[in-house]
């Protein structure tokens, strides 16, 4: 056992020497960068033998009893049996003061944070809930954000009554992704949804006319307040514009738990338990009576819509949009967070949304590897932890199941 | 048992096979003498087929022994039992249909080196199979169903094994193309190779056999020769339709 | 220029640019066809080789063997790049798709997601945000072919391309291990029963379909003289829709996807804005997997199943 997992392990390092050591080493010209090279190859053996280690340390141990569940589905189920206010209330007054102690970059990291937990709610109804894979999905975001845009540049819209309408468009954009995708294999799916999101960002990027292309759009207003004053003997309403960052904090973070509820509705609804349905297996849905079809359709806008409040907030808050911050990379971000936070779990996508966002922000010197941590995440994830962080009480048995047969299955 | 067969080639003992939950094989105990014929028969999911792909290391057996040829094989994956010479020809004619006859049979042979030899098993095979030669340049999933059939047979053939395992040969076919079959599986058996049989045409089965088994729901109920069991009264009403 | 010089010229625009789609596109079909999975990190694997290319034909200018040996500098350079992506794929299958062979789709497909970014990402690390130029080795002659005007690398790379088809063609349909390789996309099950070890044939075939978009990714940057970190991704949506078109799975069909797409793109280019090309190509995919999902070659689902 030990002989093979040496063997292993030299026959490991010698495919990484061959990965790393070219790749890091010949960087610019013709010279062997040998010191970044070689402390990179270094902590991948590093890892290798710390695999090992823990591998036959774990060899020398009882196997695991599979009817115990592991820490952090234990932690998870903790988490879910406490009392809400108990957790809620602590966390809301912690949200609540945060700008009155923050500065303001915290505060605006706290937007951004709060921004994406929105996102990674709306694509969690896709991916989550009905288990379509959408990596087109920052394309509803950015729909958002122009739609507020040029009606609030062109027509003088106010946020409140361009947001519905940016909010109807994103679902009907959502919708004519969702239609053609509906009886699409999963992996077609994912590509389809690719494309669409880049066509969406392509057109505005090429549309200089209406979207001034790479430019973008600028010098739109921010989401006004209106409040009643009595003066000069009659009442009349006073437009306040949300300028500050506190005051876009607690906006954001209003529209966050509005998003949060509703998301919790929909989770425990019928049609959200039809959702879960069409994912486990969609056939059996369908043969009982399950809408699928207007369901998935269903998923889509909801999600969409929920991305163009974010999307439109975004705007607002920067009074600035061009097509590059609807990159590929966005989406992957926000699939990130709903995968990491367990698909499908609420909680576990809130906190995923800081870790991931806030992290990187707050050690500014690792931001150039922020993607590729990523990246590392999901795969890792996926291997080890398909069920996230903290897994949503349903997904986790399902999950484990698959994991069974596969190891029943020869190595 | 009074026919003496010599070493068994092949023995199950108190073997356990799950589906997930589903508990499928209840401990199965059967042995198949060297160069005979058995047979396995029972009604659809009494788990006959479940027990030959535990046989090949498709399924994982989670509690029992199955020995072949003194050794133990049930921790071995499929490729490792296919070097043993053991050959499925499995249910529902699964062969590679996007691949012509000729190449069908040559993946039998995948694991064999001898040239000639293969040529002459490739040749014996026509012979039993006159049909496959004339069609050996079709891919395979443009046959009839019987020709599948023999293509699937013939490709187990191809190995080259020491025992043969028969997965519903008859399944879905005409009744005068299983004649045929039964007939190329006893001349097969005459040429030295042990065969296991899976069949839900008992009739036909037990003719063709030396040894039969009955099953029901997981479990091994009856066992004997086979021409006693054609005779039971049990297996009679229950298999025979009589 | 007259007219049907500039078709001609155009036509053979679009059979380097299909040749390229279309080496890409095999690698996205073969590993499909084995294991039905869409191999994300394909682009990457595809820039990967585009950088060891370009890291060892410097080497090889700079100590004068572009001029002193050319064709052996050409075969050192797409061999290495080939050989790395090839290791690099197995890497891939073992670490990232191995583990997760038996669990369910959006899983295989997230992780395949995560090593795209990951690789991607770390192709930026090392090797930069900005463009890496290639030396330009092939000098800017062309061939007059009745009025068009062909360079010397478009002649090279098409010609290339085509040999690592063919050959291919020659590895999957006449050799033992290539038939190992469609049995097991056919029918794994089986070709296990037959004693096929469909690990070795899985690991080959992640070694083969990456080395010919390492080859893709080589003459990309000869022929565009630069690479970028980023630059599989466009790469790999176009021949992932010449595979789609093709019908996935089909190595004849990712040939005529690739040239399809290529042609399309050329055309557009020719006649329309080009700035609109992308979006054509991805409203292509996207209506050929709604209206066709199987492609042109493509076998039914039904047939798939089998």
């Amino acid at each position: 056992m030990l002989g093979q997992e040496i063997k292993k392990l030299v026959i490991y390092t010698i495919f990484l020497a061959i990965i790393i050591l070219p790749m890091l080493g010949f960087t610019g010209g013709a010279e062997f960068q040998a010191e970044r090279a070689f402390l990179v190859f270094g902590i991948g053996v590093a890892l290798l033998v710390l695999n090992l280690i823990v591998k036959v340390i774990r060899s020398h141990r009882p196997p695991p009893d599979h009817d115990k569940p592991s820490l952090p589905e234990r932690i998870g189920d903790r988490l879910h049996r406490i009392p809400k206010i108990f957790t809620l209330g602590p966390l809301l007054l912690a949200a609540g003061t945060f700008p009155l102690v923050a500065n303001n970059y915290m505060i605006d990291v706290g937007i951004t944070c709060l921004i994406y937990v929105c996102l990674g709610l709306g694509l969690n109804i896709v991916v989550g809930l009905c288990g379509l894979l959408d990596l087109g999905y920052i394309a509803f975001y950015a729909v958002g954000a122009y739609s507020y845009s040029l009606l609030n540049l062109t027509y003088g819209f106010s946020f409140w009554a361009a947001l519905p309408i940016g909010v109807v468009l994103g679902m009907i954009c959502g919708c004519i992704i969702g239609y053609p995708t509906l009886k699409m294999r999963g992996d077609y799916l994912a590509i389809v949804t690719l494309g669409f999101g880049e066509i969406i960002r392509l057109v505005l990027n090429n549309w200089d006319d209406l979207t001034a292309g790479p430019n973008g759009l600028f010098g739109m207003k921010r989401p006004p307040l209106y409040y009643p004053t009595i003066e000069d003997g009659g009442l009349d309403m006073v437009t306040y514009y949300l300028t500050s960052l506190p005051g876009l904090f607690y906006f954001i973070l209003v529209i966050a738990i509005l998003i949060i509820i509703g998301v919790n509705r929909l989770d425990k609804s019928r049609i959200g338990r039809a959702w879960i349905a069409i994912r486990e297996d969609e056939v059996a849905a369908e043969l009982s009576g399950v809408p699928t079809t207007w369901l998935k359709l269903l998923a889509y806008a909801m999600g969409a819509g929920f991305a163009s409040v974010a999307g439109a907030f975004f705007a607002a808050k920067l009074s600035y949009v061009n097509p590059n911050f609807f990159l590929f990379m966005e989406s992957c971000i926000v699939l990130s967070i709903v995968v990491l936070g367990g698909i499908g779990s609420i909680p576990g996508i809130i906190i995923a949304g800081f870790i991931l966002i806030a992290v990187p922000e707050v050690f500014r010197e690792l931001e150039a590897f922020r993607m590729l941590a990523f990246g590392a995440i999901m795969t890792t994830m996926m291997i080890i932890r398909p069920e996230g962080l903290i897994p949503a009480s349903r997904k986790k048995r399902e999950f484990h199941r698959q994991r069974d047969e596969a190891e029943r299955g020869p190595q | 048992m009074n026919q003496d067969y010599g070493d068994n080639i092949l023995t199950l003992e108190d073997v356990h096979t799950y589906y997930e939950n589903i508990h499928a094989l209840k401990g199965i105990t059967c042995t198949v003498p060297k160069g005979s014929i058995v047979c396995l028969i029972g009604a659809n999911g009494a788990g006959k087929t479940t027990t030959l792909l535990t046989i090949s290391g498709v399924e994982r057996a989670r509690r029992g022994r199955i020995l072949f040829e003194g050794q133990n094989i049930e921790t071995l994956p499929p490729e490792k039992i296919a070097a043993l010479g053991i050959a499925q020809s499995p249910e529902g004619r699964q062969i590679f249909s996007r691949m012509s006859v000729m190449e069908n049979l040559e993946m039998g042979a995948y694991l064999r080196k001898d040239k000639e030899g293969i040529q002459q098993d490739m040749e014996w095979v026509f012979s039993l199979f006159p049909v496959l030669k004339d069609r050996y340049r079709q891919k395979g999933g443009t046959l009839s169903g019987g020709e599948q059939q023999m293509l699937a047979i013939g490709r187990a053939l191809m190995q080259q094994p020491k025992l043969l395992l028969l997965d519903e040969p008859s399944l879905g076919l005409a009744p005068k193309i299983i004649e045929r079959i039964f007939e190329t599986i006893q001349e097969i058996n005459k040429n030295g190779m042990t065969i296991f049989l899976v069949e839900q045409n008992a009739h036909m089965a037990l003719t063709t056999s030396d040894i039969g088994y009955v099953m029901e729901t997981g479990r091994i109920v009856l066992e004997d020769d086979a021409s006693a069991l054609l005779e039971n009264k049990e297996v009679q009403k229950a298999y025979l339709g009589e | 220029m007259d007219f049907s010089a500039f078709i001609l010229q155009q036509m053979v625009n679009a059979l380097f640019l299909g040749s390229i789609y279309a080496l890409i596109a095999l690698g996205y079909t073969m590993v499909y066809g084995i294991i039905e999975l869409i191999n994300f990190a394909h682009g990457e694997l595809f820039t990967a080789g585009a950088f060891i290319g370009v890291i060892v034909l410097s080497g090889l200018q700079q100590i004068g063997w572009v001029e002193t040996h050319f064709v052996l500098t050409l075969f050192i350079v797409f061999g290495l790049a080939m050989a790395y992506v090839a290791v690099l794929g197995v890497a891939l299958e073992h670490v990232a798709y191995r583990p997760l062979r038996n669990a369910s789709r959006l899983s295989a497909l997230l992780s395949a997601l995560g090593m795209s970014i990951f690789l991607s990402n770390g192709m930026m690390l090392s090797q930069g945000v900005s463009d890496r130029a290639y030396p330009q080795v092939f000098g800017l002659e062309s061939i007059d072919f009745f009025g068009a005007m062909i360079s010397h690398s478009q002649v090279f790379i098409i010609l290339l391309a085509f040999v690592l088809m063919v050959g291919l063609q020659f590895f999957v349909h006449r050799t033992r291990l290539g038939k190992a390789m469609r049995a097991t996309a056919q029918n794994r099950t089986i070709a296990r029963m037959l004693g096929i070890n469909i690990d070795q044939t899985i690991r080959i075939t992640f070694m083969i379909g990456p080395a010919l978009g390492a080859a893709a990714g080589v003459m990309v940057g000869l022929y565009y003289g630069a690479v970028r970190f980023d630059m599989g991704f466009i790469f790999m949506i176009k021949a992932f829709a010449a595979a789609i078109l093709g019908g996935i799975g089909s190595i004849p069909g990712a040939v005529l996807g690739g040239l399809i797409i290529g042609g399309i793109e050329v055309a557009w280019a020719a006649f329309l804005p080009s700035a609109w090309k992308d979006v054509t190509t991805f409203t292509v995919l996207i209506l050929v997997l709604y209206l066709k999902p199987s492609g042109l070659l493509g076998e039914s689902e039904a047939d798939l199943r089998v």
